[in-house]
């Protein structure tokens, strides 16, 4: 049976070759860089020391995530975290829904072209410049204080990037100026997908602009909004930490850090490796729990799956 | 009721709507833009005058000197070299890596196809983290190192199954015909899948060179060691970020004079160099990336 079976799989092996060259090298790549990492999971369970062999660690058990659930801090960084998350995906799933359904309305091809083209512009601008741009917008000579001050709403200019409750909300609308546009693609292309029979037929029976929005096309691209809602859940804590990092300073740092700055400050810039790791892991975690949670209710409620 | 008068009425009414739709996207695109036209307008202005204030989308006081002057700061230039550099290896090793990978997993017969897609994919979900990524690229002797920009993000898995959802849509009797000429697989994808990937290809290589472009943090973390290694982003970042707030948080002990000593407009003619070469390609690329975007998104 034995030699029966690798004969074959030798021939296949010999037949295709190509294929195996050309897709088992990447496989070791990615084991190395995505892999061997998780590998490194194990240091949470140390107090590593860099520079060791991996047998001379010494093993602490759970000390690390003790010491991690019994530091304030975390719970201010995971405060910020879920909050920041929570907003962006609030503002940064349904602003995009509602532009491409406005967008949508648009007749005028070239004009149609031109608002996408600007729109989709900030995507690719780094946030270290979109960082610097909304300090510049918001700084105290910036266009939005003089806005402010010509309406009379406020009397003197606010310092925005100074005050602790104003930075979620920076945050939230900085990322909301540079990815409507873009994150409004998948659903523009949705919405276009739509047999446009139907909305004929509505639009026979006397549907107007807006029932049509409500009972056509918001039913067509529901599989579209199913998706992409459980995909940023699932990326709910790992919202990074570039537009806190950068928009962030020393003032407003009780609600601008977050779960991967935090790991940057106490794991790696002082050397807290162990400690860092544990963090890390967290943060996994629970973006896998509410992965799984968020695909097992998508399964019931539509029998589908997208993981 | 009359028919005509009702025909008015909704014709009044779908008039406002379009006149209220025009105007708000108006004034979306302006939101948009105004930062941009803002920072272009201050770095063509003399930079003394700009201290002034009051600069909007037009400069005061024309010239190009703020420009000139980013060269006078040799880090720039070698920042501008790395980050060029580290663009166009790694968009092209990246291209690469990812038509040959989606090439092997779009072949239904490849008895790996299976194995190679689920490793591929096992990577969209998880990740080792911060620290252990650090560790582990110390242990490889690649901190303090230009390959650092290119190797641990060689092989993205997105960017493969974004070409893989095209590849499937090619008919495979090409494949076929191609075979019962002689070709192997290897000269099947270079000489017909290859060519057929094109637009698919382009926007992936969009994808890609605007991630190495945009990338400071990898030069914060693992190369501000040996300012040889900065980019452009990093140095951008420093810059804004010492004006911006002054006084340092933990992470941002290092601070160069750069950003002190250089008035506004200056900062923003380095502003507006490290955006523009996005800001001028991507245009072109638009109807290939929205394809894209869009079969990618649906295929997983």
């Amino acid at each position: 049976m034995g030699t029966e079976k690798r004969k074959p799989f030798l021939e296949v092996l010999i037949r295709q070759r190509y294929l195996f060259l050309m897709s088992f090298p990447f496989l070791a790549w990615l084991f190395v860089f995505s892999y061997v990492p998780i590998w490194g999971w194990t240091m949470a369970f140390q107090s590593f020391r860099p520079g060791k062999a991996f047998g001379e660690q010494k093993w602490v058990g759970f000390d690390n995530f003790i010491a991690l659930f019994a530091d304030e801090r975390f719970y201010m960084v995971l405060r910020n975290t879920l909050g920041m998350s929570l907003l962006a995906l609030l503002v940064g799933y349904t602003v995009p829904i509602i532009f491409a359904l406005i967008l949508n309305e648009v007749r005028h091809q070239l004009f149609k072209r031109s608002i996408q083209t600007i729109t989709y512009l900030p995507h690719f601008v780094s946030w270290v410049i979109v960082a610097g741009l909304v300090s510049k917008m918001l700084s105290i000579e910036g266009i939005i204080n003089e806005i402010l001050m010509s309406l009379h709403i406020v009397n003197e200019p606010v310092q925005f990037m100074q005050k602790e409750r104003w930075f979620w909300g920076i945050v939230t609308a900085s990322d909301m100026w540079k990815e409507t546009g873009w994150n409004s693609i998948i659903f523009l292309a949705a919405i276009i997908g739509i047999d446009p029979e139907l909305h004929e037929a509505a639009t026979v029976d006397g549907a107007g602009r807006f029932r049509r929005m409500w009972h056509i096309t918001l039913p067509g691209i529901r599989p579209t909004i199913m998706v992409m809602l459980i995909l940023s859940i699932g990326w709910l804590t790992s919202i990074g930490f570039e537009k806190q990092f950068l928009l962030g300073n020393p003032i407003v740092n009780d609600y601008a850090e977050v779960l991967d700055l935090y790991v940057l400050n106490y794991g790696i810039k002082v050397g807290r490796y162990s400690y860092g790791t544990a963090i890390g892991i967290f943060n996994s975690l629970v973006s896998i729990i509410l992965l799984v949670i968020s695909n097992a209710i998508f399964k019931r409620t539509t029998k589908e799956s997208v993981i | 009721m009359s028919g005509a008068a009702a025909g008015a009425r909704r014709r009044r009414q779908g008039l406002a709507f379009y006149g209220f739709l025009y105007l708000f996207m108006i004034l979306v695109s302006a939101i948009t833009l105004y930062p941009f036209l803002n920072i272009l307008a201050i770095s063509l202005n003399d930079a003394t005058d700009s201290m002034r204030g009051g600069i909007y989308l037009w400069p005061r006081v024309f010239t190009l000197q703020n420009y000139s002057a980013i060269f006078r700061f040799s880090n720039l230039l070698t920042a501008f070299q790395n980050s060029v550099l580290r663009t166009v290896i790694g968009t092209v090793l990246g291209v690469f890596a990812a038509a040959m990978i989606a090439f092997t997993v779009s072949r239904k017969d490849f008895v790996a196809r299976r194995f190679v897609s689920v490793v591929l994919a096992l990577t969209l979900y998880f990740s080792g983290g911060l620290v252990p990524v650090y560790m582990l690229l110390r242990d490889l002797h690649l901190l303090n190192s230009f390959w650092v920009y290119i190797f641990p993000g060689l092989v993205n898995a997105w960017n493969v199954f974004v070409l893989r959802s095209y590849m499937d849509g090619l008919p495979f009797v090409l494949q076929e015909s191609a075979k019962l000429d002689g070709a192997s697989d290897w000269r099947i994808f270079i000489s017909v899948i290859l060519p057929l990937c094109k637009p698919v290809l382009a926007t992936i290589a969009l994808f890609i060179a605007v991630g190495q472009w945009n990338a400071w943090f990898d030069t914060f973390l693992y190369n501000s060691g040996k300012p040889g290694l900065t980019t452009l982003q990093y140095e951008l970042m420093k810059i804004l970020q010492n004006t911006a707030s002054q006084g340092g948080q933990t992470v941002r002990d290092q601070r160069e004079m750069v950003g002190r000593i250089s008035p506004e407009s200056i900062r923003m003619a380095i502003t507006f160099v490290a955006a523009v070469p996005i800001i001028l390609v991507y245009p072109f690329l638009q109807k290939y990336f929205v394809k894209g975007l869009t079969l990618g998104a649906v295929k997983s």
